[in-house]
C-alpha cells in the first residue's frame, strides 16, 4: 500500500516538473473547420453581461452573418497535455500559476504528510503486533493513562494542521483575487447537456457540443472529450471567468487549469485563470446534470493573442476599439468573488433576478 | 470503564431464571412482527441490513461491471429487461446508471449502515451493556423498525415509476434541486423522498429511545464515566441523529412542495435558491458521516480491548473525541460544497474547521494502538477485522484532511478522488466495523461460532478486494475523473478496469461469509457465556449465549 503511495509521490513530482511539449495550433491543421453556424455577433455595441441574450441555441443565429473560415481552433490535441493520461499516477500538468502553486502544495506538503502518517500508523501497528502478540506478551499491562503522551499525541497533530493551514490558506487567497481590469471575459453557460460560451467582451458566442466517437476518431481527438466547437483564448492573458447555467446545476471544470465552478441557475459565479501555454485542454462537467452528464465536454484552444483576435473576426465577433473599450465592457473589478450581486440572473424565464446574495 | 468491568463477577449467575415458557406462548407472527424485546428488534434489523446490503452491494457490482471497460455496454439491456425500454435507447442506458447510483447511496446509507450499527448492534447490545432490561420505548423500538421497511420498499418502488427522463430517480443520493425538481418529473422523486421522510422518522424515534435508555436506565453504579464506549458511540451518534435529520426533512419537504405545489424555495426564477438546498443537505448530510462511523468507533474500542485483554488507553480521552466529532461535525458542512462560489473567507473558515476534526480523530487512532501497547494480543476474526479498519480508516482520514483544503478541493471535487475518499472511510471504516462486530458478537446473538478459518478467509479476500477497488479511484481522480460517469474517455480505462476486478475479488469474500454464516447455523459450535475470555468485561457477558428472552430482571450492581 504505502509503496504505491510513495510511487505515486515520485511520479506525481516527475509529472509536475517535467516540461510537456507545447502544440503549435496556428499552424497544425488537419481537421476541417466545425460547422461555422455557431459563432454570431450579438448586434449590442458596447455589451456587457447585462445585455439581452434573447437565445442560445445555434438555429437562432441562421441569418447571422456567415463569418469566414479558420483553422485556428482546430489544432490538434497532444497526449500527456490538458487531457488524462490511461495508467498513469499523478496530477495532470497544470499550465496555470495557481494550478503549479497547487500541485506543488500537494506534491510537496500534503502527499509527504499523508504517506508519513499512513506508514507511521502502519508502522506502529505492525511494531505492536508483533511485540505484543499472546506468545510474545502473556501478561498484559494494566496501563490506561499516560498524560504526557496524550498531550502530545493531540498537540503534534494540531502543529501538523498548523503547517499544511498556512500555504493552505495562502492558496486560497491567491484563488480568490480577482482578475485584473483588462481581463478577457469568458461566459460560460451551462445547458442539459451542453455548453454555451459566450465572449461578451467581442460579441461572440460559441456552442459546444460533445463529438460522437467516430467524429473524434476522424479528428484525432479523444473520444468523450472532443468537442464540435472549441473555445478559442489566448495566452499568458487574464481570463475572468463567468458561470451560470439555464436548468439544473452544472460544473465547469478544466483540470489542467486547476478550475472547477459551479455552474448554477439564478447565479452568476466568477473565478480567474491564466494560462502559460498555448495547446488543447479538455475538461467535463463535474456536477450530476442528469442522463448526458459525461457528455458534455469543454474544449479549450489556448494560442496567442495575435491568432485569439484573427480567431475572433473569422468568428464574426467584434474586436474592440482598445483596450479601454474593452476594460469598460467588462465587469467592474471591484467585485468580490462570487459577483452573483452585481449580475443580473440569466435564466429561462423571464421572472425577476433572485435576491442579490452576500 | 476498568472499575465498572472489575465488579461484574458478583452477578454473573443470577440470569438463569426460566424465562422459556414465556417466549413459547408467542406465535411467529407476534414474536417478530409485534416484538417489544430489544433483541429480536435488534434481529430483525440486522436481517433487514444484510438483505439491503446485498441489494446494494449487487448494484455496485452493475456499476462495476459497467466501468469495467470504455463505453456503454450493459445499462440500456438492463433497462430494458426492467422496463421495458427500447435496448437500443442509449439515454435509458443513462438514465439507468443515474438510478443505480442514486439508490446504491440511498440504500448503502440509509438502509444498510445506520440500521446495521444502530439499529442491530445498538439495539442488541446498549441495554446488555448498561444492564438494562429492555429500551426505555420498547413499543417504539418496534414502531421505528417497521417505519424502514415501508420505506425500503417505497425506495425500490421508486425505480419502477417515471421519474423524468426514465424510470427511477435519478438525481444522486444528495437529491440536488433543480435536478431534483424541474430537472426530474414523474412521481419517482416523490416516492424517493417519501422514502427518506419515513426512514429520517424511523431514526429520529431510535435516537429519542437510545438517548432516554441510556440516561435514564444504566444499572445502578453503571455512570456515564462507567459506560462502555459502545455505548458512548450510540449517544452521541444519536443526538447528531436527533438533531441532523429534522433538517433533512424539510430539506426534502421543501422540495416536495416545490414539486407539486408551486413553492420556489429553490428555484431561482421565483426568488429561491439552489444552493439552500445544499446547506441545508449537508447541514444533515456531514453529521450523517459521523452517524455512520461513531457507532464503528464504539465496536472497535470494546474489541481493541477484547483481544489486547487491557482495558482501553485513554477512556476519558476516546469518550470526548467521539463527543467533539460529533460537536464540530455540525459546522463544517460546507466542505460538500467548495465550488458553489462562496465568499474566501466562508471558504477558508471552512477548510480550517474540516481540519480541526482530525485532532480527536488522531487521538482516537493512537488511543487505539495505545491499547494494545503492553497487552497480550490475539488476532481472531474481529481483532483483525478492528485492525484493518485502524489502517483503512487512517487512509481514508489523510485524504480527508487533503480534500479539507477548499484550494486543493478545486481540483477533486467531484472527482474518483472523493469516491475513493469516502469508500475508504464507508466501504472500508464503517463496513469493517460492521464485520468486526457480526464475528465479535454473533455467538453471543446466536450461540453459536462461525469458523475462525473461514472469517480469517473472508477477512483477507475482502481486505484485499476493497483496496483492489478503491486504491486505483484515487488515481482516476487525480487524473481528473468525475463522479457519477457511465462511460468515460478511454485514458481512464486502465485504472477502471483494476477497480472491477477488486469487486470480483470482493464479492467472492462475501460467498465465504454468508458460507460462514450458513456453516454456524447448521454445524457452528455451541457458545460459552463469555467465550472471548478475559479481556471482554462488559455485562452483555455475564449472560448465556444467547441471552434469556428477559434479562437482568434483578439489576446488576457495578462499583
Amino acid at each position: 500500500m504505502n509503496k504505491i503511495k510513495s510511487a505515486l509521490l515520485a511520479i506525481g513530482l516527475a509529472v509536475a516538473v517535467a516540461a510537456p511539449a507545447l502544440s503549435q495550433p496556428a499552424t497544425v491543421s488537419a481537421a476541417p473547420t466545425a460547422a461555422p453556424a455557431v459563432a454570431a455577433p450579438i448586434p449590442a455595441a458596447p455589451i456587457t453581461p447585462a445585455a439581452p441574450i434573447t437565445s442560445t441555441t445555434p438555429t437562432a443565429k441562421a441569418d447571422a452573418v456567415k463569418p469566414a473560415e479558420t483553422t485556428i481552433g482546430t489544432s490538434h490535441s497532444v497526449a500527456g497535455m490538458g487531457q488524462p493520461v490511461d495508467a498513469l499516477i499523478g496530477i495532470q500538468p497544470q499550465v496555470t500559476k495557481l494550478g503549479q502553486q497547487a500541485l506543488w502544495m500537494h506534491n510537496s506538503i500534503l502527499m509527504p504528510v499523508m504517506v508519513g502518517i499512513s506508514v507511521f500508523v502502519l508502522g506502529l501497528m505492525l511494531f505492536v503486533g508483533f511485540r505484543f502478540r499472546a506468545k510474545a506478551n502473556p501478561v498484559p499491562s494494566k496501563t490506561t493513562h499516560n498524560t504526557f503522551i496524550e498531550v502530545v499525541w493531540t498537540l503534534i497533530p494540531v502543529l501538523i494542521l498548523v503547517v499544511i493551514a498556512v500555504p493552505s490558506i495562502q492558496l486560497l487567497a491567491a484563488q480568490y483575487k480577482p482578475a485584473p481590469a483588462n481581463a478577457i471575459t469568458l461566459k460560460a453557460i451551462g445547458n442539459q447537456w451542453f455548453w454555451t460560451h459566450e465572449y461578451p467582451d467581442y460579441g461572440l458566442e460559441v456552442t459546444t457540443n460533445m463529438l460522437s466517437a467516430a467524429d473524434a476518431k476522424k479528428r484525432g481527438e479523444p473520444r468523450m472529450l472532443a468537442v464540435d466547437n472549441r473555445i478559442v483564448l489566448p495566452v499568458n492573458t487574464p481570463i475572468r471567468l463567468l458561470t451560470t447555467a439555464n436548468d439544473v446545476i452544472h460544473a465547469w471544470a478544466i483540470p489542467a487549469f486547476w478550475i472547477k465552478m459551479d455552474a448554477i441557475p439564478g447565479r452568476i459565479n466568477e473565478t480567474s485563470f491564466t494560462v502559460e501555454k498555448t495547446g488543447v485542454y479538455y475538461g467535463q462537467c463535474s456536477e450530476l446534470c442528469g442522463i448526458k452528464h459525461s457528455a458534455m465536454p469543454i474544449g479549450i484552444e489556448i494560442v496567442s493573442k495575435a491568432d485569439f483576435e484573427k480567431w475572433i473576426v473569422a468568428k464574426g465577433g467584434k474586436l474592440p476599439a482598445s483596450k479601454g473599450a474593452a476594460a469598460a465592457a467588462s465587469l467592474p473589478v471591484s467585485a468580490p468573488v462570487p459577483a452573483a450581486a452585481l449580475v443580473p440572473v440569466l435564466t429561462n424565464s423571464a421572472a425577476p433576478a433572485a435576491a442579490p446574495k452576500g | 470503564m476498568s472499575e465498572a468491568t472489575a465488579s461484574i463477577s458478583a452477578f454473573t449467575s443470577t440470569q438463569v431464571e426460566d424465562h422459556a415458557h414465556e417466549d413459547h406462548k408467542m406465535g411467529f407472527f407476534t414474536r417478530w412482527f409485534m416484538s417489544t424485546n430489544h433483541k429480536d428488534i435488534g434481529t430483525l434489523y440486522l436481517i433487514f441490513a444484510i438483505v439491503a446490503g446485498i441489494i446494494g452491494g449487487a448494484i455496485s457490482g452493475v456499476m462495476r461491471l459497467e466501468l469495467a471497460e470504455p463505453g456503454i455496454q450493459y445499462l440500456p439491456w438492463l433497462s430494458s429487461v426492467l422496463h421495458g425500454t427500447d435496448p437500443q435507447d442509449l439515454s435509458q442506458g443513462q438514465h439507468m446508471w443515474n438510478v443505480l447510483i442514486t439508490a446504491h447511496g440511498l440504500i448503502m446509507v440509509f438502509f444498510m449502515v445506520m440500521p446495521a450499527m444502530i439499529g442491530g448492534f445498538g439495539n442488541w447490545f446498549i441495554p446488555l451493556m448498561i444492564g438494562a432490561p429492555d429500551m426505555a420505548f420498547p413499543r417504539m423500538n418496534n414502531v421505528s423498525f417497521w417505519l424502514l421497511v415501508p420505506s425500503f420498499f417505497l425506495l425500490l418502488g421508486s425505480a419502477f415509476v417515471p421519474g423524468g427522463s426514465g424510470y427511477g430517480a435519478g438525481t444522486g443520493w444528495t437529491v440536488y434541486a433543480p435536478l431534483s425538481t424541474s430537472g426530474s418529473p414523474g412521481p419517482s422523486v416523490d416516492m424517493a423522498i417519501f422514502a427518506l421522510h419515513l426512514a429520517g422518522a424511523s431514526s429520529i424515534l431510535g435516537a429519542i429511545n437510545f438517548i432516554t435508555t441510556i440516561f435514564n436506565m444504566r444499572a445502578p453504579g453503571m455512570t456515564l464515566h462507567k459506560m462502555p464506549l459502545f455505548v458512548w458511540s450510540v449517544l452521541v451518534t444519536a443526538f447528531l441523529l436527533l438533531l441532523a435529520l429534522p433538517v433533512l426533512a424539510a430539506a426534502i419537504t421543501m422540495l416536495l412542495t416545490d414539486r407539486n405545489f408551486g413553492t420556489a424555495f429553490f428555484d431561482a426564477a421565483g426568488g429561491g435558491d439552489p444552493v439552500l438546498y445544499q446547506h441545508l443537505f449537508w447541514f444533515f448530510g456531514h453529521p450523517e458521516v459521523y452517524i455512520m462511523i461513531l457507532p464503528g468507533f464504539g465496536m472497535v474500542s470494546q474489541i481493541i480491548s477484547t483481544f489486547s485483554k487491557k482495558p482501553i488507553f485513554g477512556y476519558l480521552g476516546m469518550a470526548y473525541a467521539m463527543v467533539a466529532i460529533g460537536a464540530v461535525g455540525f459546522i463544517v458542512w460546507a466542505h460538500h460544497m467548495f465550488t458553489v462560489g462562496m465568499e474566501v473567507n466562508t471558504k477558508m473558515y471552512f477548510t480550517a474547521a474540516t481540519m480541526v476534526i482530525a485532532v480527536p480523530t488522531g487521538i482516537k487512532i493512537f488511543s487505539w494502538i495505545a491499547t494494545m501497547w503492553g497487552g497480550s494480543l490475539s488476532f481472531k476474526t474481529p481483532m483483525m477485522w478492528s485492525l484493518g479498519f485502524i489502517f483503512m480508516f487512517t487512509v481514508g482520514g489523510v485524504t480527508g484532511v487533503l480534500l479539507a483544503n477548499g484550494g486543493i478541493d478545486n481540483y477533486m471535487h467531484d472527482t474518483y478522488y472523493v469516491v475513493a475518499h469516502f469508500h475508504y472511510v464507508l466501504s472500508l471504516g464503517a463496513v469493517f466495523s460492521l464485520f468486526a462486530g457480526f464475528t465479535y458478537w454473533f455467538a453471543k446473538m446466536s450461540g453459536r461460532h462461525l469458523s475462525e478459518t473461514l472469517g480469517q478467509i473472508h477477512f483477507w479476500l475482502f481486505f484485499i478486494g476493497v483496496n483492489v477497488v478503491f486504491f486505483p479511484q484515487h488515481f482516476l481522480g487525480l487524473q481528473g475523473m468525475p463522479r457519477r460517469y457511465p462511460d468515460y474517455p478511454d485514458a481512464f480505462a486502465y485504472w477502471n478496469h483494476v477497480s472491477s476486478i477488486g469487486y470480483l475479488i470482493m464479492a467472492a469474500s462475501m460467498v465465504v461469509f454468508f458460507a460462514n454464516v450458513a456453516y454456524a447455523f447448521i454445524a457452528g459450535r455451541k457458545a460459552e457465556d463469555n467465550y472471548w475470555g478475559e479481556g471482554a468485561t462488559t455485562l452483555e457477558w455475564t449472560l448465556s449465549s444467547p441471552p434469556p428472552f428477559h434479562q437482568f430482571e434483578t439489576l446488576p450492581v457495578i462499583k
